[in-house]
């Protein structure tokens, strides 16, 4: 089953961002991805949905190399980075080039212990920028993709902590937008949050997509049909199932996939 | 449950109450005699020294006669040995520090690296003093100098800041650092944009800690050579034989408070033992003023750190 020619029609309407190809990854001696291959289309929403342990989030982190931060995790295959074929997982492209192009948005919000503007503007910073007007319009571009500037504009100095948990995690999302990045990760972004919250950052998703491809992990199926296009559904470290979201969730293709989405299993 | 049975469980509560009371009063028995000991050498110290502390005790020289001696000579060799010991422990403990957290790979080496120098926190101070004693002023000539000693007492607290640096960078949550490896930032970034910067209250407080201790030793600064009757003061940047620097004092002889008390406390006459009693006074003052510091310090950069 070669998940490219079975999107084929949607593949013409959007070209390939990147494609997982046999990726294996070890923790040690344990095994905790097994020969995904998957699509990720560009300016698109895709999700990753299963069991606690299935393996999602090592997947979704393999894409800005966060494993290469502890010892003893290794890759195996290849993560091609499109239009420049870039294997993301190669040795002999650094890590920091990788998260220089992809951003990441986690579980729990984190900003820095510093003012929100710092916090929007450290991407940046990292970058060389160090011309104030320059850094002034980003921050500012940043906190309104992020739905944010309206609320802050008059706090900028502030600690970034004294925001609401939903009003952090949009903080955390300019953060990772400042940077114009081309893949957007986001690693359970609303887990820790309240339904109203969550509310406004899945509509920032689908706002966000029309710029930047976004790939989102989520244990919530409903959200995952709510704002996406494409969902995989990941089982023991296999890619059970890839497919637009809504084939998924009204015609399954496999067994497993249908025993989650109906809540039989999981 | 019946009357019966709640009565028991009732008597059952109240035995199982008793220990409580009793361990509390244990515990205000185990602190009370900590307490009252030091408040009893304060005391003791405040009734024979208090007398003799005025503007005169602390901008004279040693004298021989116990009513013409002060501690000027004394103090201010501590002030500058403290501020070697400060120059050269701060820069080395957190480097050393952030190295073992954030740079080490975790091997046998960094093993072996991160016990001994848990273990040098536990070597007597005198070891300093003749480690010193062959390698600062033998070996490299640095002479019975204001150097030699801050670099031995700056050896001798340099396991407290070392430690003191890594609980500090331990305490910082790994998703704040994930967070900025996230934004394409190299491990040196990491380190001086966030993990000392979030954990420069942890390792000031170490530091003060460390230097409060230091200020209080004797043998290691009696081993190096510090003498103990002293009538000048380092010279002043400049102001010596030409060619004269900045930083002659740094070789020049000196004392500290510790070593003037000892030695007054082994002359005959007690008119000197009210003299060590105020300069004890005086060097508690210090480190409780130093640790006052520390609580206050570690308050206001802590109100700025929020995860």
């Amino acid at each position: 089953m070669n998940p490219i020619t079975e999107h084929n029609s949607r593949e013409t309407l959007s070209p390939l961002k990147a494609e997982a190809k046999k990726l294996n990854f070890y923790y040690g001696n344990f095994q905790a991805l097994k020969n995904i291959n998957m699509p990720i289309y560009e300016k698109k929403v895709t999700s990753l949905i299963g069991p606690s342990g299935c393996g999602k989030s090592t997947y979704l982190r393999c894409f800005n190399r966060m494993h290469d931060l502890y010892p003893g995790n290794r890759y195996e295959g290849a993560i091609e980075f499109h239009p420049d074929r870039t294997d993301l997982l190669s040795k002999k492209v650094d890590p920091i080039e990788v998260r220089m192009r992809i951003s990441m948005v986690f579980q729990k919000p984190n900003p820095f212990p510093k003012s929100i503007y710092e916090n929007v503007a450290y991407g940046l910073r990292v970058r060389g920028e160090s011309a104030r007007s320059v850094i002034d319009d980003k921050v500012e571009a940043a906190l309104r993709s992020a739905a944010l500037w309206g609320e802050v504009k008059d706090r900028l100095k502030e600690l970034g902590a004294n925001l609401s948990g939903g009003q952090q995690q949009r903080l955390c999302i300019a953060r990772a937008l400042a940077t114009d990045p081309e893949l957007l990760l986001f690693d359970e972004p609303t887990s820790a949050l309240d339904p109203i919250a969550t509310a406004s950052i899945e509509e920032l998703i689908t706002e966000l997509k029309e710029r930047v491809t976004i790939l989102i992990v989520t244990h919530n199926m409903q959200q995952a049909a709510r704002i996406s296009d494409f969902t995989a559904y990941m089982y023991i470290g296999e890619m059970v199932e890839f497919g637009v979201t809504d084939q998924i969730f009204i015609k399954p293709k496999r067994k497993e996939t249908e025993d989650y989405i109906t809540g039989r299993f999981g | 449950m019946n009357q019966q049975e709640l009565q028991a469980l009732r008597a059952m509560i109240a035995t199982h109450k008793r220990w409580d009371y009793m361990f509390g009063v244990l515990g205000i028995l185990a602190l009370m005699l900590a307490l009252m000991t030091f408040v009893a050498l304060f005391a003791d110290m405040a009734v024979n020294g208090l007398g003799r502390i005025n503007v005169d005790f602390l901008t004279s020289f040693p004298s021989r006669r116990a009513a013409n001696a002060g501690i000027l000579s004394a103090w201010v060799g501590s002030v500058l040995v403290m501020l070697v010991t400060a120059c050269a422990a701060v820069p080395l403990g957190v480097a050393a520090g952030v190295y073992l957290e954030e740079y080490a790979p975790k091997n046998w080496v960094t093993d072996i690296i991160e016990i001994n120098v848990t273990n040098l926190a536990g070597v007597p101070s005198i070891i300093y003093g003749l480690l010193a004693l062959g390698l600062f002023v033998y070996t490299f000539g640095l002479g019975q100098s204001i150097l030699t000693a801050g670099l031995t007492l700056a050896l001798l607290i340099l396991p407290i800041v070392i430690v003191a640096t890594r609980e500090a960078i331990r305490a910082i949550p790994q998703i704040i650092r994930e967070g900025a490896y996230a934004c394409g930032a190299t491990t040196w970034q990491v380190v001086s944009d966030h993990i000392v910067p979030y954990s420069s209250a942890g390792i000031l407080t170490g530091v003060i800690i460390g230097m409060a201790r230091a200020i209080g030793e004797t043998a290691p600064i009696i081993t190096v050579g510090a003498l103990t009757f002293i009538a000048f003061l380092p010279t002043a940047p400049f102001a010596g034989d030409p060619p004269a620097g900045l930083f002659d004092w740094l070789f020049a002889p000196f004392t500290v408070m510790p070593i003037q008390m000892f030695n007054w406390t082994s002359r005959p006459e007690a008119a000197f033992l009210n003299n060590a009693a105020a300069a004890g006074l005086i060097l508690v003052l210090m480190t409780l003023t130093m640790n006052g510091l520390a609580i206050w310090l570690r308050y206001r950069l802590r109100k700025n750190i929020k995860w």
